[in-house]
C-alpha cells in the first residue's frame, strides 16, 4: 500500500527526524516500494502461529544485587555535547508561559 | 622470508615463528604497517589507526613470547570494525552522528581478543550502523575490493573483509546481522564467519537489530577463523543474551572431515532469482569435491524463503528504530545544541547526522511499529520468522548442515545498486535467514567467477558451529583452494 506525503510527514516526526525539502515525495516513493515487496508477507495464513521475538532459548539470568564500581560522572559526561555542573545540558523543554 | 611475506601467512604459521623466536609481533606489526602505508589509499579499508595500542599490545605480546608464554593470538595483528567499542579509541558506526565519539569501556569480544594476545592495528569502514551490503553507506567514502578497485567489496563490514584480503591485517573483527560478515568475506575471497545468536558476547557493539546482531571474524584460513571465534565466545554477565557455553566446544571435532555427513542442498537457495552461472558453476564444483570426500548431497526444501527478505526488512528496520533513538545529540556525538527546543534539538541533530540508508530504515521501522500498522506488519513478520525457523529445523532433521552460494553475485562495480534499495537488500537474501533462525554460518572461498572470488556458506543448527567449521575446513583442505592475499593493482 503507498504511502502518502502526509504519512510520511507523520512518521518522521514521530522518529524526530527532520526532512531535507523534497524528500518527503522521495521517501514516499522508496518506502512504498520497499512496503510493495513486503506486502506479500500478508499471502501467509499466520492465524495459528506464535510470534517469535527472540530465535535463541536463554534462560533469564539475574545477578545479585551487589555494588559496584560503574563510570565516574566525568566519564559519563565526558563525550557530552554540552555539560552545566555535571549535567547534561538541553535546551528548553517547556515554552515559556 | 621478506617483510612483506609475513602479510601473507596465516596465524596458524605465524604463531608458529613467533613461537620459535624466528619473528616478533613489531616484525609482523611492522609488514603490515608498510603494506597499509603503499595500499590503503587506493583499498580504503580503514577509517583510522591505533598506534599507541599497536605499539604498547605487540611489546607486551613479544615480552610474553620471549618468556615462553603469550595467549592464542599472542602478537597478531587485527582489524576492528567501527561498530566496536574500544575505549579511547574513536568509535562512530560509520557514521555522522558518533563522530568524535570516544568509548569510556571495550566491547566484551575485543578485550577478550586483547587478553589473549592480540594487536589493533585500527578500525575500518563499514556501511553506516551496518545498514548496507556494499560499505557504499558509510558517511566517509566507500571502501574498495581489493580484486577489483572498481568493485564494491560488499558489506556491511567490507573494510574488515578488504583489509584481511589485501594483507592490512592477519585478522578482522565484523558484526552479521543479516550477511554483514558472510557477504563480504564472500565478496573478497577470505573466510568470514557468523556465530550462533548469543555465542559471542554483544557488550560494547553498537546495536542495529539487536535479536539478529552477532559479532564475527574474519581470516584467510578456516583454522584462524575457529581460534578467534573460540576466544571471544562464551557467557558474559554484561549481556544477558549470551549462552552459558564452554568456548571450545566450537572447535570439537572440527577436523574430523566430512565422510558420513549429509550436506542439504535448499532447492530455494540453489534456484534462487538472480544467481549467477559463474556463482552456481562454482558451488556446483564444490559440491563434488565435498562428495569426493564423503559428504552426501541430499534435497532439502527451506519453503518460506521467498518471504525471509520481506520479514527481515520489517523486523531489522523495527529494531533499528528503536536502538537509534539514543542517538538524540544530548549524550555524544553530533548536536544542534543550539536549537529553540528539545524537539528542534532531536529533529536537527537526526537529520544532520544520519545518512540517507539510516533515515530511510528508521522511517520503514517506526511506520511498522506505528499504531494501527504494529499487527499488519511487525506481529506478521515475527510469525513469519516462526515459519522460517521451522523450515530450519524441519531440514536439520534430514542434514547435518545446510550447503549454498553464499551471495547470489560476485562483486558488483560501485554505484551500481545504490540507486534501488531493493536491488541492494537482494544481496542478502541467501544469509539472512541464518540470522532471522538464529544459526551459524560461514563463507569460503571456493573459486572464482570472472575473475572475482566466489564464497560457499555453509549454515548449522543452533550451537552447531563445530559442524560448520567442518564441513568449511574439510572442503578447503580437499580444494587446495586457499584465501590468498590481492595483489591490490
Amino acid at each position: 500500500m503507498p504511502l502518502s506525503k502526509d504519512e510520511v510527514r507523520h512518521v518522521a516526526l514521530l522518529a524526530r527526524l527532520g526532512l531535507e525539502p523534497g524528500e518527503e515525495e522521495l521517501y514516499a516513493e522508496q518506502l512504498s516500494g520497499i512496503l510493495g515487496h513486503i506486502d506479500r508477507l500478508q499471502k501467509l495464513n499466520t492465524d495459528d502461529i506464535a510470534p517469535t521475538a527472540q530465535v535463541v532459548e536463554v534462560a533469564s539470568r539475574l545477578r545479585d544485587d551487589e555494588p559496584r564500581a560503574s563510570l565516574s560522572q566525568a566519564e559519563a559526561l565526558a563525550n557530552a555535547p554540552a555539560q552545566h555542573d555535571g549535567f547534561f545540558r538541553v535546551p528548553s523543554i517547556q515554552e515559556e508561559a | 622470508m621478506t617483510s612483506d611475506d609475513l602479510t601473507r601467512i596465516t596465524v596458524k604459521e605465524a604463531l608458529r615463528l613467533l613461537r620459535l623466536g624466528t619473528i616478533s609481533s613489531a616484525d609482523l606489526v611492522t609488514a603490515h604497517v608498510e603494506r597499509i602505508e603503499r595500499l590503503d589509499s587506493k583499498v580504503k579499508a580503514y577509517l583510522r589507526f591505533t598506534p599507541e595500542l599497536w605499539e604498547k599490545q605487540a611489546a607486551e605480546a613479544d615480552r610474553k613470547l620471549r618468556a615462553g608464554a603469550g595467549g592464542p593470538l599472542a602478537g597478531i595483528p587485527m582489524a576492528v570494525k567501527d561498530v566496536l567499542c574500544v575505549q579511547g579509541v574513536e568509535t562512530t558506526a560509520g557514521s555522522q552522528i558518533l563522530k568524535g565519539y570516544r568509548p569510556p569501556y571495550t566491547a566484551t569480544a575485543v578485550q577478550r581478543l586483547f587478553e589473549a594476545g592480540a594487536v589493533m592495528i585500527g578500525v575500518t569502514n563499514c556501511d553506516e550502523f551496518a545498514m548496507g551490503s556494499s560499505t557504499e553507506n558509510s558517511s566517509y567514502f566507500p571502501t574498495r575490493n581489493p580484486w577489483d578497485l572498481a568493485r564494491v567489496p560488499g558489506g556491511s563490514s567490507g573494510g574488515s573483509a578488504a583489509a584481511v584480503a589485501a594483507g592490512e591485517a592477519m585478522i578482522a573483527l565484523g558484526t552479521d546481522t543479516g550477511g554483514s560478515i558472510r557477504q563480504p568475506a564472500a565478496l573478497c575471497g577470505v573466510v568470514g564467519m557468523k556465530p550462533t545468536y548469543g555465542r559471542v558476547s554483544r557488550y560494547g557493539l553498537i546495536a542495529f537489530a539487536s535479536s539478529l546482531d552477532q559479532i564475527g571474524p574474519f581470516a584467510r584460513s578456516v583454522d584462524d577463523a575457529a581460534v578467534v571465534l573460540s576466544v571471544m565466545s562464551g557467557l558474559d554477565a554484561l549481556d544477558s543474551t549470551s549462552a552459558d557455553r564452554a568456548p571450545m566446544e566450537v572447535l570439537n571435532s572440527f577436523d574430523r572431515g566430512v565422510k558420513g555427513m549429509r550436506l542439504g542442498l535448499p532447492r530455494e537457495y540453489y534456484e534462487v532469482e538472480g544467481v549467477e552461472p559463474g556463482v552456481k558453476a562454482a558451488i556446483d564444483a564444490a559440491l563434488v569435491v565435498l562428495q569426493k570426500e564423503g559428504a552426501e548431497i541430499v534435497d532439502v526444501s527451506l519453503p518460506h524463503s521467498d518471504y525471509g527478505l520481506a520479514a527481515y526488512y520489517i523486523i531489522a528496520p523495527a529494531e533499528c528504530s528503536s536502538n537509534l533513538a539514543r542517538f538524540d545529540g544530548v549524550k555524544y556525538g553530533l548536536s544542534e545544541v543550539d536549537a529553540r527546543n528539545i524537539t528542534d534539538l532531536y529533529m536537527h541533530t537526526r537529520r544532520k547526522g544520519f545518512g540517507a540508508e539510516v533515515r530511510r530504515r528508521v522511517m520503514l521501522g517506526t511506520y511498522a511499529l506505528s499504531s494501527g500498522y504494529y499487527d499488519a506488519y511487525y506481529l506478521k513478520a515475527q510469525k513469519v520468522r516462526t515459519l522460517i525457523k521451522r523450515d530450519f529445523d524441519e531440514a536439520f532433521q534430514k542434514c547435518d548442515a545446510i550447503v549454498s552460494a553464499t551471495s547470489p553475485t560476485v562483486a558488483f562495480p560501485l554505484g551500481a545498486k545504490t540507486q534501488d534499495p531493493l536491488a541492494m537488500y537482494l544481496n542478502d537474501v541467501l544469509t539472512l535467514g541464518g540470522n532471522l533462525a538464529g544459526l551459524p554460518g560461514i563463507s569460503v572461498p571456493c573459486g572464482t567467477s570472472d575473475g572475482l572470488p566466489v564464497g560457499l556458506q555453509v549454515l548449522g543448527p543452533q550451537w552447531g558451529e563445530n559442524v560448520v567449521l567442518r564441513v568449511a575446513r574439510a572442503y578447503e583442505e580437499a580444494s587446495e583452494i586457499k584465501p590468498e592475499v590481492a595483489d591490490v593493482a
